[in-house]
């Protein structure tokens, strides 16, 4: 029996690349008085419900293609996700 | 000599670069809608700028897969002309036809001004009717006009000189203050090995009649016609 899941993608750039976004958000936190930060990166989250009709496997495979075809531009980015359900 | 101007939801710029080619560069031109994948014969192809499919997901992400780019990735392997205009180059880079990617501005703002850019490699068609070192005024207008690569593509595009345009100051000199957006080396265009893929973040086409306060653009377009002429 197959059972909807769902899967968790979490879309960052990559270390090499500058993020002036989570700088600024640093930056605002320490002046706010926001202790122990050493550092902070902004990225991108998106939640895919999937159907009962894959297994998990299948559904494993389809999730990384999106994820690494579509949600993801290889040059700045990169991606993790979890599969749940 | 046909161009087409391709015409995404969201473009802001096709008609801007649809009236340059017809009443600047006066050759004939039409429009092409993204969702077919018809170039209609054209000779040369212009990706405009604007805020394709909304820029959702990231900018040129969704717009890459429309039906029209895959025939334009077709073209542009097959030689064909291809200039992409700001959002026009952040789709380039999406589709795998130039190297890189445009990061959000470093100053998080977008940028509307006149910039100055320096002519880099006069070895394309659109710039071959230009001098090395000519530094042209143009006005840019994004949020993510940011050029990054990698340091191995980065030397490839110096050793290559597929570094097109930079920014600078008005006397031409390469300096931070000239980098509006915090490009990589104050790179503001590119263009691919075959050298018939541009892609540029200022607006060529804003710059090329009087009327509009700056004529340095319509040399990019002129110095494209009588490249294809002279093939």
């Amino acid at each position: 029996m197959f059972l909807p899941m769902k899967a968790y993608v979490y879309v960052s750039l990559k270390k090499s690349v500058l993020d002036p976004q989570g700088k600024t958000i640093h930056g605002a936190l320490k002046k706010m008085g926001y202790r122990g930060i050493d550092d902070l990166r902004q990225g991108k989250y998106f939640e895919i419900s999937l159907d009962a009709s894959l297994s998990r496997e299948d559904a494993h495979a389809e999730v990384e293609r999106i994820a690494r075809e579509v949600l993801t531009n290889p040059v700045i980015e990169e991606y993790r996700f979890t599969l749940e359900g | 000599m046909k161009f087409g101007v391709i015409i995404f939801p969201g473009s802001n710029c096709d008609h801007d670069a649809y009236w340059v080619i017809s009443e600047v560069a006066k050759q004939p031109v039409t429009f092409l809608w993204h969702d077919s994948p018809d170039l209609q014969g054209c000779d040369a192809i212009i990706v405009p700028g604007g805020f394709a499919y909304g820029d959702y997901l990231r900018t040129g992400a969704i717009a890459k897969f429309s039906p029209v780019m895959e025939s334009v990735r077709k073209f542009a392997t097959d030689g064909g002309l291809v200039l992409g205009i700001c959002n026009g180059f952040q789709i380039l880079c999406e589709a795998g036809l130039l190297p890189g990617a445009l990061l959000r501005n470093a100053g998080l703002k977008y940028v509307c001004k006149p910039v100055h850019i320096r002519v880099e490699s006069t070895n394309t068609p659109y710039t071959q009717q230009l001098s090395k070192g000519e530094v042209l005024e143009i006005p840019i207008g994004h949020m993510e006009g940011n050029y990054f690569c990698d340091e191995r593509t980065l030397a490839e595009l110096k050793e290559q000189e597929r570094i097109v345009f930079r920014y600078t100051t008005p006397s031409g000199e390469v300096t931070a203050e000239a980098n509006p957006n915090g490009s990589l080396e104050n790179i503001a265009g590119v263009c691919n090995a075959g050298r018939n893929v541009l892609g540029m973040m200022p607006h060529p086409e804003r710059a090329s009649e009087p009327e509009l306060g700056m004529t340095d653009g319509a040399k990019v377009f002129h110095s494209l016609v009588s490249a294809m002429v002279e093939k």
